[in-house]
Order: C-alpha cells, then sequence, then structure tokens
C-alpha cells in the first residue's frame, strides 16, 4: 500500500512541474496530496488525513482554479521561456539536494526520544479528542495566533485583490 | 515492513521534485504550487515522525503548518491577482521591475 501510494504520488508530483496547462497542474497536485492523505491513514493521523483532503483538495485547489480560470484565458499563447538554459542545471541542482538529504537521513542522526502516545494509547483515548484535548491545553497560545494569523490573511487577501484601495 | 526511513526518503524526493518546479516553472501559479508540494512533503515526514516517536507534537505541528499555508495560499493568490492586474501576466520573467 505504501509503495502504490508513494509512486502514484512522486508520478503526480512530476507530472505537475512538466505539465504546460495549468488547470491540469493543480489536478495533479490535488491527486499528490490525495495519496499523501492515505499516507496519513497509513500512519494512523486520521484526523490529519481528514483535514489534508478538506483544507487541500476543498479550499485550496478551488481557490487555485477559480484564479487560473480568472487570469488564464488564454493559456495556449505566451509560455515563452527567457531562461531555457535553466532547466538542465535545475534538475542536476535538484538530483544533488536529494542526495544529499538521503545522506542525512542514512546516517540515523534522527533520533529522538520516545513519547508517550503510542497507538494503543491513541486508540483508547481516540485520535481526534486527543488532538482537540491538546489543542485546547498545551497548544492553547498557538491555536488562538492561528485565528489571528487567519483574520490577518483574510483581510490582506481583500485588500490586494480590491480594484481600487 | 515500511520503516520511518521510506517515508523520510519519499518526503526528501516529494521536496526535490518541488524544489525543481520552482526552479524550472515560470508561471507564477504553478510555482506557488510546487511551494505547496514542499509544504506537504515536509508535513509528511512531520507525521512520519509523530508516528514512530509515538509522540503528538508532530501531528500538532503538521495541523498548524496547513493554517498557515492557508493563509498563505490566498494571500499569494491575491498577490497573483494584483500582479495580473498591473503587468497583465503572471510569467515571473515580466516581474523584473525591481531588478537592478
Amino acid at each position: 500500500m505504501f509503495y502504490v501510494m508513494a509512486a502514484t504520488s512522486v508520478v503526480a508530483s512530476l507530472y505537475l512541474i512538466f505539465e504546460k496547462n495549468p488547470v491540469f497542474c493543480a489536478l495533479y497536485m490535488v491527486f499528490s496530496f490525495i495519496n499523501i492523505a492515505v499516507l496519513y491513514v497509513l500512519l494512523e493521523a486520521q484526523f490529519i488525513a481528514a483535514v489534508q483532503v478538506i483544507v487541500y483538495t476543498g479550499a485550496i485547489m478551488v481557490l487555485f482554479l477559480f484564479v487560473i480560470m480568472l487570469l488564464m484565458v488564454n493559456v495556449e499563447q505566451k509560455q515563452k521561456d527567457d531562461l531555457p538554459f535553466q532547466r538542465i542545471p535545475a534538475m542536476i541542482l535538484g538530483f544533488v539536494l536529494l542526495v544529499v538529504m538521503g545522506l542525512t537521513i542514512k546516517s540515523k542522526i534522527f533520533q529522538g526520544k520516545e513519547g508517550e502516545y503510542t497507538s494503543a494509547k491513541v486508540e483508547s483515548i481516540g485520535h481526534t479528542q486527543l488532538i482537540g484535548k491538546l489543542l485546547f491545553t498545551d497548544y492553547l497560545l498557538p491555536f488562538e495566533m492561528t485565528s489571528i494569523l487567519l483574520f490577518v490573511a483574510v483581510i490582506g487577501a481583500i485588500i490586494l485583490a480590491k480594484r481600487k484601495v | 515492513m515500511i520503516t520511518l526511513t521510506h517515508y523520510l526518503v519519499l518526503s526528501a524526493i516529494l521536496f526535490s521534485i518541488g524544489v525543481v518546479g520552482v526552479l524550472i516553472r515560470r508561471d507564477a501559479i504553478v510555482i506557488f504550487m510546487c511551494i505547496e508540494l514542499m509544504l506537504n512533503a515536509v508535513n509528511l515526514s512531520f507525521v512520519a515522525f509523530a508516528h514512530f516517536l509515538h509522540s503528538m507534537e508532530g501531528q500538532m505541528f503538521v495541523f498548524f503548518s496547513m493554517t498557515v499555508a492557508a493563509a498563505e495560499a490566498t494571500v499569494g493568490l491575491a498577490i497573483i491577482i494584483a500582479m495580473f492586474r498591473n503587468k497583465d501576466t503572471v510569467n515571473v520573467d515580466n516581474m523584473n521591475i525591481m531588478k537592478w
């Protein structure tokens, strides 16, 4: 299951960066994100998986498609690449980055101490309930700051997209 | 048996694809999608760590980073719309007014 989901999400991401039409790009992005949501379920993070589907495929993709429809009346024109020589070095550097990250992972420096929430314990409390409890106890300040952040983002988006300030 | 390393490697691959996408595409909206892809790759490694270390912190972080991603997408797309109004294009090569 992991390998199928991993392979499809990687292939969808590759299509995302090589596809010419931005509408298809958005659809490939969503496909990749849904695969990642399935991986979250495999990692026993059901709530995060649900939020991933709702936020990314529900909200962000609709936003992207909306903007694409708004702006890309003429998709096939232009798309002229002023820096064609940038492609090959970019791919080489991306590959080098991948190798470096792979070596980092291989060096086994990621050794944290184990936490208290084992699968059985999460199962007994209930995953969403546990997240909700933590959100309103240990993470109350970040939670409130998130609400301020969203508020600021809404105001900023309205101001930026308004025709005349 | 799927270990933490599998998830970290997948996350690294997705992140690299996102980086390459940002570098080779000229379309502001697609660059934005690649940034979202990189955010998701990091979220995946957060959740993998949380699962394999029996901790909840990773999932809380993913929750907050998703909120930030949503806010970022809203503001970023608003900026793209504003750019389109001024320049009539979303190609980043034409956004060189601040280039010295």
